[in-house]
């Protein structure tokens, strides 16, 4: 089976193109998306198992030889985080299923969900910087059809901006590549890796380094580039936010792990001091976001910037601990706001409001909705032994290591930020008096809604308590990246 | 076929009519030209396609999107779905052969009328392709038109 | 000659900046194909703008084209030609529903809501 990396790409694409014929079928739509993505993560859970035993899968598209070749690369790294996408979308499709009403369905949703996966999935796979920018493309035109799905005039208006940031950042991304592909002369990651040291001016490759952090930036929400990420976030409906949240911004976060590690070298560099500064505003942006509002979509959205902040300074330290803890961070992060939005977004479902002053009391009569929430909020502020927690414990350790105090203190002080944030949406939200008779279009769902979300939550809880039996395979994902010869040479095969 | 030039109510285009509907044909022809030329020169799936499109987009000019619909009875959406059908499943079928996805197959042929030519998977991917395009171009400008 | 594109280039990138800062939501459309225009031509320039034979054709050609980044710039234009239609289909939707195209009435602000 040497195309097995291709698979988790094919098989929602196939099964999309499927779902277009009968768009107005939602029946067929939802038995072909939830059983197509579960095959989708048996494969992947399979490509998982063969990369731990087997090392480095790749798939030289068209039988062409490497460099020359589009090549897919499946190590650990990208085996495990197409594996959390692909069971984040499985849980977030049967929530939406449950969520929507059949004229959102009707209108191609599960496709662009569908799409949505395989342009996240072809990232992480992707072994060359072109292709990064197609499937880049690929999951940014889905996005942009489910962002507009329901066609509010504030969704719309959201929109433009969104799909403005993003059309610009596409052009800075062709930009960068030129850049690159006119200094070194590939494409390829593997090769780039190879020859980048080889050229003879370091600054030109220091200047196409910022410029893909200002376009990765862009996607990943760093401060200063985030300006983009609540308003458009805030408007879009709970599963999509859940979708968005959970994947879009992860994605750009791993493409500045797999290309600071691989292409520049950072350490002791200009390029270090900069990501570390870059991950310091967010971290602090963030918090200041998450405690300043009282929406509860927006405490979620500021979190998303803490998280990104948090596991690129995790990136920017660049040590075996600190690349193991931004790795551990960013699968439970991206589990675990996928759980926290759905669970936001049933509150503004159950109160036909976002206001936390609106709400109250909801623990009363969802006793089983309250205590999700609370474990959830527990999660993600990094309670041991819930699975937040030895991410940042490790980006901890990583940072002291290096002789930096102030970056882990602030990744410690955020966490009581975080912690701050969600329990103040437990407080107001679930705790206290109920303000109003709450006559919400979910209330009759929620238990239903339920399922999925504990799910997911239940896996998230569990990659937390078996850190210690996820611990050979992060340690696995992050060989190739701070020894890069096992990744060229497994492309090469030289 | 039905293509009379109709009343219209704005303007009185019988030029624009009478001229579309040769002018198509001729258009048409020469995108099938390019798609099939595309695999050694100049041209191929995405830009027949579009010219394609550019015909179609004519007669929605010179007459209305009724005249059109009545005339080509082609739902856009799933002609996407189909274009994009054929391709994965071309780029999919070295699978079965334990091949890397997308290798491409060709061989030679004794074909009738034409000799022997060499026929290529890559001109069924294209296919795929000229149809992707043609879908979306023509739903896009359905979208905008339909509610004018 | 390629003195002469990346002056292009950057005039291209120049009109496109002005256009996107500009109040109207088309002209900011416009921009926006036009800074991807510019981003096409610059993959081609910084390859160098050679004028040998196609190199896959025939056997023994020395001095060919690098084919590389044509294909490139083919697929990012596609891309930006659907984004591009994208776009003005939503911008379109967006002034029927807000009857307005102009980005100072479109600020996420509580007056505006």
């Amino acid at each position: 089976m040497i195309n097995l990396p291709v698979f988790p790409i094919v098989i929602p694409a196939l099964a999309a193109i499927i779902m277009m014929f009968l768009p107005k079928n939602v029946r067929l739509q939802r038995g072909l998306a939830l059983g197509s993505i579960f095959v989708t993560l048996l494969v992947s859970l399979f490509l998982v198992h063969t990369v731990s035993q087997e090392g480095i899968l790749t798939l030289n598209l068209g039988n062409w030889p490497a460099p020359f070749s589009i090549t897919l690369v499946s190590d650990m790294l990208s085996a495990l985080l197409v594996t959390t996408s692909t069971l984040l979308t499985f849980f977030i499709i049967w929530f939406a299923v449950h969520y929507f009403s059949t004229a959102y369905e009707e209108n191609y949703l599960y496709v662009a969900m569908m799409f949505l996966l395989v342009g996240v999935n072809g990232a992480f796979t992707t072994g060359d910087i072109f292709n990064l920018f197609v499937f880049f493309e690929v999951f940014l035109i889905s996005s942009y059809v489910l962002i507009v799905l329901g066609g509010k005039g504030v969704q719309l208006r959201e929109s433009i901006k969104y799909l403005l940031v993003n059309v610009l950042a596409s052009a800075l991304f062709v930009m960068a590549v030129a850049y690159l592909y006119g200094a070194v002369g590939t494409l390829s990651l593997a090769d780039l890796a190879q020859k980048i040291p080889l050229v003879d001016n370091p600054n030109v490759i220091s200047v196409i380094g910022v410029l893909f952090i200002i376009v990765f930036g862009l996607k990943g929400a760093l401060v200063p580039l985030h300006y983009w990420l609540p308003g458009s976030y805030v408007v879009a409906p709970t599963p999509i936010l859940a979708l968005f949240g959970a994947l879009l911004t992860k994605v750009g976060v791993y493409s500045i792990l797999r290309t600071y590690t691989l292409l520049f070298d950072v350490n002791g560099t200009f390029l270090q001091t900069f990501l570390i500064v870059l991950a310091v505003l967010t971290i602090i942006t963030g918090m200041v976001g998450a405690i300043a509002y009282n929406d509860v979509k927006l405490i979620i959205i500021y979190n998303i910037m803490i998280a990104v902040g948090v596991i690129l300074y995790g990136i920017a330290i660049n040590t075996q601990t600190s690349l193991e803890g931004a790795l551990y961070y960013l699968i439970h992060d991206m589990m675990i706001k996928a759980v926290l939005f759905m669970l936001v977004g049933m509150m503004i479902g159950i109160t036909r409001s976002g206001q936390l002053r609106e709400m109250g009391g909801l623990i009363t009569r969802f006793p089983l909705f309250g205590w999700t929430f609370f474990i959830a909020a527990l999660s993600l502020a990094g309670i041991p032994p819930l699975s937040g927690f030895f991410g940042k414990l490790l980006i901890v350790q990583g940072g002291v290591g290096e002789g930096d105090l102030f970056g882990p203190i602030l990744v410690l002080i955020s966490s009581l930020f975080v912690l701050f944030s969600v329990i103040k949406i437990f407080l107001n939200g679930f705790w206290g008096e109920e303000r109003r008779q709450y006559d919400g279009p979910l209330i009759p769902f929620t238990n239903r809604l339920l399922v999925p979300v504990c799910l997911l939550l239940a896996v998230a809880v569990a990659y937390g308590f078996g850190a210690e039996l996820m611990h050979p395979y992060i340690t696995q994902a992050i060989e190739p990246l701070t020894q890069p010869e096992l990744y060229i040479d497994a492309v090469l095969k030289e | 076929m039905d293509m009379k030039p109709k009343s219209n109510k704005r303007v009185n285009d019988v030029i624009l009519q009478t001229a579309a509907v040769i002018i198509f044909f001729i258009i048409i022809v020469f995108s099938i030209h390019l798609f099939f030329s595309g695999h050694y020169s100049p041209g191929g799936g995405f830009i027949g396609g579009l010219m394609t499109a550019a015909a179609l987009v004519l007669l929605l000019l010179a007459f209305d999107s009724k005249t059109l619909a009545n005339v080509l009875p082609f739902d856009y959406r799933r002609m996407t779905a189909l274009g994009a059908l054929i391709a994965v499943l071309t780029a999919m079928h070295s699978i079965f052969f334990d091949l890397p996805f997308f290798t491409h197959a060709y061989d030679k042929f004794n074909l009738p009328l034409l000799g022997e030519e060499t026929l290529h998977t890559a001109i069924a991917f294209d296919l795929g392709v000229y149809f992707v395009v043609i879908g979306v171009t023509m739903t896009i400008i359905q979208t905008i038109g339909e509610s004018e | 000659m390629e003195i002469f594109v990346s002056i292009i280039i950057g005039a291209l990138t120049m009109c496109a900046v002005y256009m996107i800062l500009s109040k109207s939501l088309l002209r900011i459309i416009i921009g926006t194909s036009l800074f991807s225009h510019a981003a096409h031509l610059l993959v081609l320039t910084m390859s160098g703008l050679k004028t040998g034979a196609a190199p896959v054709l025939v056997d023994g050609v020395t001095d060919y084209t690098d084919p590389l980044p044509q294909a490139l710039v083919l697929t990012a234009i596609v891309i930006s030609f659907g984004v591009t239609a994208f776009f003005l289909v939503l911008a379109y939707r967006t002034y029927q529903e807000l009857n307005t195209d102009n980005m100072e009435e479109m600020k996420g602000t509580e007056s505006n809501d």
